[in-house]
């Protein structure tokens, strides 16, 4: 079938809002998401739950986090790692205290924990901008790590200083401690992504995610139709931090396990995310799973390329691996800052006029 | 048009004083922008402040709809008289406005543009967004269906899902005009709406401002530098110079008021 919307009229404006308006979209995503869903467990392993979708879909959580602030609401920030660390140790202390709580509560209280530390960091927000807040920000990152590394209370006064997830179970199958399933744990973690990526794409496209957008493309004109740059800019802050909380929650509670601090959640974490939103695409839910899943694979299909393809020692590859991303980076940011999905959304309305491009 | 302007105007109910502006004055630093400005706006009318370059008229929008404070005098709006007022407050009693410099949200389509303009009348909470079902789905397309009007009205039905940032200056107003509408504003506060228009583009503009007073009753206080333009649509005239109020009244008194004719209209006329 022709990738066509021709016969595809939209009779009423709540076909016309659908996420995706076309039909093969339609079912080019459902597709996914049904082998994503009953195919991908039955052929998943530890090595590919741990090196490629768990990372994808935790980074893919906090990526939807950082467009909501920087793409959608243009607050930029560098302090992701800190409030993943939020979110990891409110699972932490939250687990540890109450072993009987479903581990799904637990994440979401793990968000709304670091929504409410967001806001709290957000603040600043509200009399400074760019760059001076990108700096404001950075120092959460700072502070929060440290803070979790100084106070014994944050990992039980355990003498490691780590945190380690205890064993627990769901649905009577074992989702977290060593010996987990794969496929538990892929699964658990497909879950929160699903769901709360649609919840994302419903907020962005109502009232609120107007609000962001017009604070991000003209602060002064937002106010001067009646939109409070205060509740605006903090809502951001909030719903950000959410996301960014529960990506930190199922970064260390499913995905890693066990997590020190200052090497899990330091400012290249921070980096990273803000890496994967600048390539996927600023303000676009798609560009945050096309970015982490383009940052998760491309160090995986580079080593495979270069060190076992043609024997490259190890540490070229890492070199050419930074060298690549800084590229990529430029590249996005002066060509294309919507990323990945703008040149998805390109390559679709070239299809659309194939085999006549006029 | 200048028929049915007349027309228009003979035919309408000009109301009571629905702003009241009470000796605003307002500096920069050593600038003196607005002296002294004392005017009223009554329900339903159309009015026009003009003025050289310079002579304070985006200032005094400014000040009405909260953008910037006066150090001295008062606005009063349907009764309620405020000195400091944050510009989403002003929104919020229904005062809506266009900038001189296009103010609009470049990355969003005109769509978004528009139905960001009904922001302020929409009330479902983030957690019913987040669903979007139920009520909060009918709000959204109960507003859309609204803002659909807008567009129509406002012939822009082929630019609906164009970034705005993309559109050619005349369009770009249009779309302004088409947010600031979307608020259902009480009150339209226009900064330069034909600035850098054809004729042709005047044509339509006026047409929309005055189709917008007659069909929603909206009270309207626009700037213009084309004269012909303000004759035509307006009921009432103020004129600035310097940051002085140096005349006001009917466009024809206006029009044959000397020290207008010298400060202003002498010096675009010869
Ligand atoms: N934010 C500001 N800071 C400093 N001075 C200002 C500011 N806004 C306006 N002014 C000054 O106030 C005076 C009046 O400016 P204003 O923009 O109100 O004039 P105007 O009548 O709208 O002119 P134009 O026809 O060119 O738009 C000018 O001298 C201007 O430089
Ligand atoms: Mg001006």
């Amino acid at each position: 079938m022709l990738y066509r919307e021709t016969g595809q009229f939209k009779t009423s404006y709540q076909a016309d809002q659908a996420i995706f308006p076309i039909a093969q979209d339609r079912w080019f995503i459902f597709g996914i998401i049904a082998i994503a869903v009953f195919v991908v467990p039955f052929l998943i392993d530890d090595y590919g739950a741990n090196a490629v979708l768990l990372p994808f879909l935790v980074y893919a959580m906090a990526a939807i986090g950082l467009n909501i602030l920087t793409g959608y609401c243009g607050q930029l920030s560098l302090g992701t790692g800190g409030f993943m660390a939020v979110g990891a140790y409110s699972t932490y202390k939250l687990f540890t205290a109450f072993p009987d709580l479903n581990l799904i509560v637990i994440v979401i209280l793990s968000g709304l924990i670091t929504a409410a530390v967001g806001v709290l960091f957000g603040l600043p927000s509200l009399r400074i901008k760019g760059f001076y807040l990108a700096v404001a920000t950075l120092a959460s990152q700072f502070f929060l790590v440290w803070m979790f590394n100084k106070f014994g209370w944050f990992y039980n006064y355990n003498m490691t200083g780590m945190i380690n997830m205890p064993a627990s179970t769901m649905f009577g199958l074992q989702l977290t401690g060593p010996g987990a399933h794969p496929a538990v744990r892929y699964l658990f973690c497909l879950g929160f992504v699903l769901v709360f990526a649609l919840v994302a794409k419903n907020i962005v496209r109502g009232r609120l995610g107007r609000e962001w957008m017009a604070i991000r493309d003209m602060d002064i004109a937002a106010e001067i139709i009646g939109i409070r740059p205060l509740y605006a800019k903090l809502s951001a802050f909030a719903v950000s931090s959410f996301y960014v909380g529960m990506a930190g929650a199922l970064y260390f509670g499913i995905w890693l396990s066990s997590a020190e601090p200052v090497e899990a959640f330091d400012i290249n974490q921070s980096f990273l995310v803000l890496f994967m939103i600048i390539i996927g695409g600023l303000g676009s839910i798609m560009g945050s799973f096309l970015g982490a899943a383009f940052i998760v694979l491309m160090p995986l299909v580079l080593k495979n390329f270069m060190v076992d393809g043609l024997d490259i020692a190890v540490v070229t590859a890492k070199h050419v691996e930074i060298i690549t991303m800084g590229m990529l980076i430029i590249f996005f940011l002066i060509v294309e800052p919507h990323g990945l999905a703008r040149l998805w959304t390109i390559a679709k309305e070239k299809l659309r006029l194939w085999p006549f491009p006029h | 048009m200048t028929e049915t302007a007349q027309q228009m105007t003979s035919a309408k109910k000009i109301g009571d004083v629905v702003l009241a502006v009470d000796n605003i004055s307002l500096s920069f630093g050593g600038v003196r922008a607005l002296s002294d400005i004392s005017f009223q706006v009554r329900e339903h009318q159309v009015l026009s402040i003009i003025g050289p370059n310079g002579a304070g008229k985006s200032s005094l929008l400014n000040v009405i709809n909260g953008f910037y404070h006066p150090q001295e005098g008062t606005i009063t709006y349907r009764g309620v008289t405020r000195k400091q007022m944050k510009p989403h407050q002003a929104a919020r009693q229904g005062i809506a406005r266009t900038f001189q410099n296009i103010a609009l949200f470049k990355g969003m389509s005109t769509l978004d543009n528009i139905m960001t303009g009904r922001n302020t009348i929409m009330t479902r909470n983030v957690l019913w967004q987040a669903l979007r079902v139920g009520p909060a789905l009918q709000e959204e397309l109960a507003h859309r269906h609204r803002v659909e009007e807008i567009i129509d009205f406002l012939e822009i039905e082929h630019i609906r899902k164009t970034p705005v940032g993309k559109l050619p200056y005349g369009l770009q107003k249009r779309v302004e005009l088409g947010r600031a509408l979307a608020a259902e504003p009480s009150m339209l506060l226009l900064d330069e709406p034909m600035a850098g228009m054809n004729v042709e583009e005047k044509q339509d503009m006026s047409r929309f401002v005055l189709d917008v007073n007659s069909e929603f009753g909206t009270t309207i206080v626009l700037i213009e530098h084309d004269m012909g333009v303000v004759m035509d649509i307006s009921d009432y005239v103020v004129v600035l110079d310097y940051g002085r109020k140096i005349g006001d009244g009917l466009p024809d008194e206006v029009r044959s008021n000397q020290d207008v004719i010298d400060a202003y209209l002498g010096v675009s006329h010869d």
